[in-house]
């Protein structure tokens, strides 16, 4: 009784927030979306949507009204390629749910389930301007068991509720040193081995009464992971595939062209020797541009100008953090890019729109236009400058708080170095 | 602090002993600097830059200024100073100068790129108590890293052995120079330091072999184990030498020699220690032994205790950014170096890292607007000592770097933006009034010997 009353009282309490109408007035807003920059504007939400973008947008009486003279209002930024909602501290394991090193599951492994919306990690995210993620699983390596597949990434809110916003937006798989050591140790074996299992898939899926039948060869992989495979093989689900080498990036797009495969490319970190290539195959690339040291063999040619080659022929990219506990440190890596030579708006395009559009979401996400979900954020400057910070953050027309753990630490302990405190420790 | 200024005592009456004897001994039997710098700075032409917003690293913002520069010294800033003839000219105008980033905890050399298991050097992993190594003897000067720190701005860096051992060995502080042997990078007269750990690394090691120190209480007898056994070192060498050096001398130990280094307050604590309560703990021990610890690096939750390490004068190098890797940096707050900075302590940002060590302008860029915008008031006068002054004072080079002030090594970045934001590249870098980097000039964009001939190098970062 009392859970159910619980219950009600928090839904009459999530129900007039969402329907609240937010008019975001004064601001310099940069949609990115086909309205471009509007000098001094105004963002209308109704119901958790965005109404209406635009310079002469009336108010309606009783919006609640955010006064965003002389700030930067934009779209929420997407992270892409993170864990966010899969992991608390790293060196926790039972915290840590990105992995599996389970028996028979690897391409079927879905990073959808299990997601914790009360991560101390999602509100240090949202206070850099986060309000979306695709949520991705890695590697559990274990010696005895070769897996070539992670799993698949989901599209998560960040507003502290149910996280899961679409499942399955990618299937996520590493190339180059990482997928060649766990096909055996060398780059030709996984090739060989991804091409096997692709054939395997395809037979599967044409004989599923005959396999449930016991009538069908042996497959290498188990039912589920074949069944997570199939929309891979008829190009419906993009194959996120980790690659670093400009030779492995050129194997990547050679497979994918063969077994009509959809593309997205991670990494990337030769991108730039390749880009014609890329950009010609239409495959879009996620990156995190700071990676410039020759970090291995597959990296030597790592460099700071990489966005700014690829985007500059044509290739849509996405611009991730310094991983999950650093997500929010994308905006600053899209500034860096902007720094070495990417155009401003293509760097916040970059995590904006880009990623929403590389995923699937960009009919919900991404831009301020009508229509899309209501995930603005208001910064006081530059967004991709360090020196800016957000001053609100609204996810689906909701205004987030402005407060983390982390902020919490502090305003515990900063009384005590204040000018006033006489060095008296809490 | 009796024990540590006997100590020094101590030392001084070593170096008058060496100047009469002639020979090439130091204090207490160890050689003196068995492995010496090789580092000298070219002979430079005079220099001004004009124009320029100067952050001086002792707290002033001066616009339009002119900063000269001669014999690889710095000369003067100031405004309207007259420039000399024949010094000549940088147009700083629209552009900031700062003294060459110092970055006070780098694995650069140690573990280099690309990495792999041949070049992994930073952890002798096999004993708690690892103080004989000296980080030098694995630095790879061809690390490909350092050419990417001098580009970020970085001139000088105290390369320290990994975490994984209560005592991890000696540091070594460089200038980050080209050069094909680590001697000719060393940072002539820098003191040594000596690399502690605290917390989950070492009883995570060694605890997983089954062996002491599983716990943190384990940890801590091991540092008092040692330090007995460092202090009786001293003493047998003190009585030796108060004997007048009759008789063979003690045996010599290259581990006790470097915790004995410490006891005589000639070697400087670096200690990675992540949590408040830890801290403490070793604060306590230093007292007990008698020696200071100069710094405490990564230091998530220093915060906690700021007004402690200012009083105890401990400097705190941390970042703004990272946090939540293990249980012991879960505490961990952008705020937490200009914590410490407004309670009055030394507070320094850091990169342990060879992508953050490229743009620690940057992260100090961070924290400044993050505690600014949490109502601390930090100008960015201040905010560059996180990165130049500040990390001089933890490796006691602070007399010769990390400042512009007239009479230091001209070590300088001009920067061609307000260098805390992400926009600010480093056009020049000086080492010594030497020209190291300029972003324009690829003579001055050498690569590593490693880079030669590799692919995909068109481009300078």
């Amino acid at each position: 009784m009392i859970r159910a009353l619980a219950v009600a009282f928090a839904f009459a309490c999530a129900v007039p927030a969402a329907a609240q109408t937010v008019a975001i007035t004064g601001g310099r807003i940069v949609t990115m979306g086909p309205a471009g920059e509007i000098e001094r504007g105004t963002v209308l939400i109704r119901n958790g949507r965005i109404v209406a973008v635009g310079a002469d947008v009336p108010v309606p009486p009783g919006a609640k009204i955010i006064d965003a003279t002389g700030k930067i209002v934009t779209p929420g930024l997407v992270a892409a390629g993170t864990a966010l909602g899969l992991i608390e501290v790293r060196s926790v394991e039972t915290t840590d749910d990105r992995a599996t090193d389970a028996d028979d599951l690897s391409a079927a492994f879905d990073a959808g389930y299990g997601l914790n919306p009360d991560s101390l990690l999602i509100p240090v995210a949202r206070l850099g301007g986060i309000t979306r993620a695709i949520t991705t699983p890695t590697y559990k390596d274990r010696s005895d068991r070769e897996l070539l597949f992670a799993g698949q990434a989901a599209a998560v809110t960040l507003d502290g509720s149910a996280m899961l916003m679409k499942r399955g937006v990618a299937m996520v798989l590493d190339m180059g040193d990482a997928g060649a050591e766990r096909a055996g140790g060398a780059r030709a074996a996984e090739l060989v081995a991804l091409r096997a299992l692709f054939a395997e898939v395809r037979d599967y899926k044409m004989r599923r009464a005959a396999y449930d039948r016991g009538q069908t060869r042996d497959y290498t992989l188990s039912r589920a992971d074949m069944d997570a495979l199939i929309p891979v093989v008829e190009g419906r689900v993009p194959l996120l595939v980790s690659v670093n080498r400009a030779a492995d990036i050129r194997d990547a797009l050679a497979l994918a062209r063969e077994e009509r495969l959809k593309l997205i490319i991670e990494s990337a970190g030769e991108g730039w020797r390749v880009a014609d290539e890329i950009a010609a195959a239409g495959v879009p690339v996620l990156l995190t541009p700071v990676e410039n040291t020759p970090a291995s063999f597959e990296m030597l040619g790592a460099t700071l100008t990489n966005a700014a080659r690829l985007a500059g022929v044509g290739v849509t990219i996405a611009i991730g953090g310094n991983g999950n506990h650093r997500e929010r440190e994308m905006r600053y890596n899209a500034g860096n890019a902007a720094a070495n030579g990417l155009g401003w708006q293509a760097a916040l395009a970059a995590i904006t729109i880009n990623p929403a559009r590389i995923f699937g979401l960009a009919d919900r996400i991404g831009s301020l236009e009508a229509g899309k979900e209501g995930d603005v954020v208001i910064w006081d400057g530059d967004p991709l400058d360090t020196l800016t910070r957000p001053t609100s953050v609204f996810i689906r027309g909701i205004a987030q708080p402005m407060t983390s753990r982390a902020t919490e630490l502090r305003d515990r302990y900063l009384p005590a170095v204040l000018p006033s405190a006489n060095g008296e420790m809490p | 602090m009796a024990s540590t200024m006997k100590y020094l005592g101590g030392a001084g009456i070593a170096l008058i002993s060496l100047a009469t004897a002639g020979v090439a001994l130091a204090a207490h039997g160890a050689p003196d600097d068995p492995f010496p710098a090789t580092y000298h700075p070219a002979a430079s032409a005079p220099l001004a830059i004009v124009g320029a917003t100067v952050l001086t690293g002792t707290g002033a913002e001066i616009p339009d200024a002119t900063l000269l520069i001669a014999d690889g010294k710095i000369e003067a800033v100031g405004t309207k100073l007259p420039v000399p003839e024949g010094y000549a000219l940088v147009d700083g105008r629209g552009k900031w100068v700062t003294p060459g980033i110092i970055d006070a905890h780098s694995h650069l050399g140690v573990n280099p790129s690309p990495a792999t298991p041949s070049h992994e050097d930073s952890n002798e992993a096999v004993s708690p108590n690892t103080a004989e190594v000296w980080a030098e003897h694995s630095v790879w000067p061809q690390d490909p890293k350092f050419r990417l720190a001098r580009a970020g701005g970085v001139t000088s860096l105290m390369i320290l052995p990994g975490s994984a051992n209560l005592f991890g060995g000696r540091s070594v502080t460089l200038k980050n120079v080209p050069s094909v042997t680590t001697q000719g990078m060393k940072f002539p007269g820098a003191p040594y330091g000596l690399k502690i750990a605290c917390g989950e690394n070492p009883k995570r090691v060694y605890g997983g072999k089954g062996r002491s120190p599983a716990t943190r209480m384990g940890n801590v007898a091991g540092y008092r184990k040692a330090w007995i056994d460092a202090a009786d070192y001293v003493r047998r060498q003190d009585k030796w030498e108060a004997g007048g050096k009759t008789g063979d001398p003690p045996k010599r130990d290259l581990q006790l020699e470097t915790l004995a280094g410490v006891l005589r307050g000639e070697i400087l604590v670096q200690n990675h220690c992540y949590r408040a309560d830890e801290m403490a703990v070793m604060v306590d021990v230093a007292r007990e032994f008698g020696f200071k610890i100069r710094t405490f690096h990564h230091a998530n939750e220093a915060f906690k205790i700021a007004p402690l390490l200012a009083k105890e004068d401990i400097c705190v190098a941390t970042w703004a950014n990272s946090w939540g890797a293990k249980m012991e940096s879960l505490d961990g707050i952008e705020e937490n170096a200009p914590m410490i900075d407004a309670a009055g302590g030394c507070a320094i940002i850091h990169s342990d890292d060879g992508l953050l060590i490229q743009r620690l302008n940057q992260e100090a860029g961070i924290a400044m607007t993050a505690a600014n915008h949490a109502g601390l008031s930090v100008s960015r006068g201040e905010a560059i000592k996180w990165i130049t002054a500040n990390p001089a004072k933890a490796m006691g080079i602070a007399d010769k770097v990390g400042t512009l002030e007239p009479g230091k090594m001209a070590d300088v970045v001009l920067w061609s933006a307000n260098p805390f934001s992400v926009y600010a590249l480093a056009d020049r870098v000086w080492v010594d009034g030497v020209i190291q980097w300029d972003r324009s000039d690829p003579r001055y964009q050498k690569p590593s010997d490693f880079i030669l001939g590799q692919p995909g190098q068109e481009f300078v970062r």
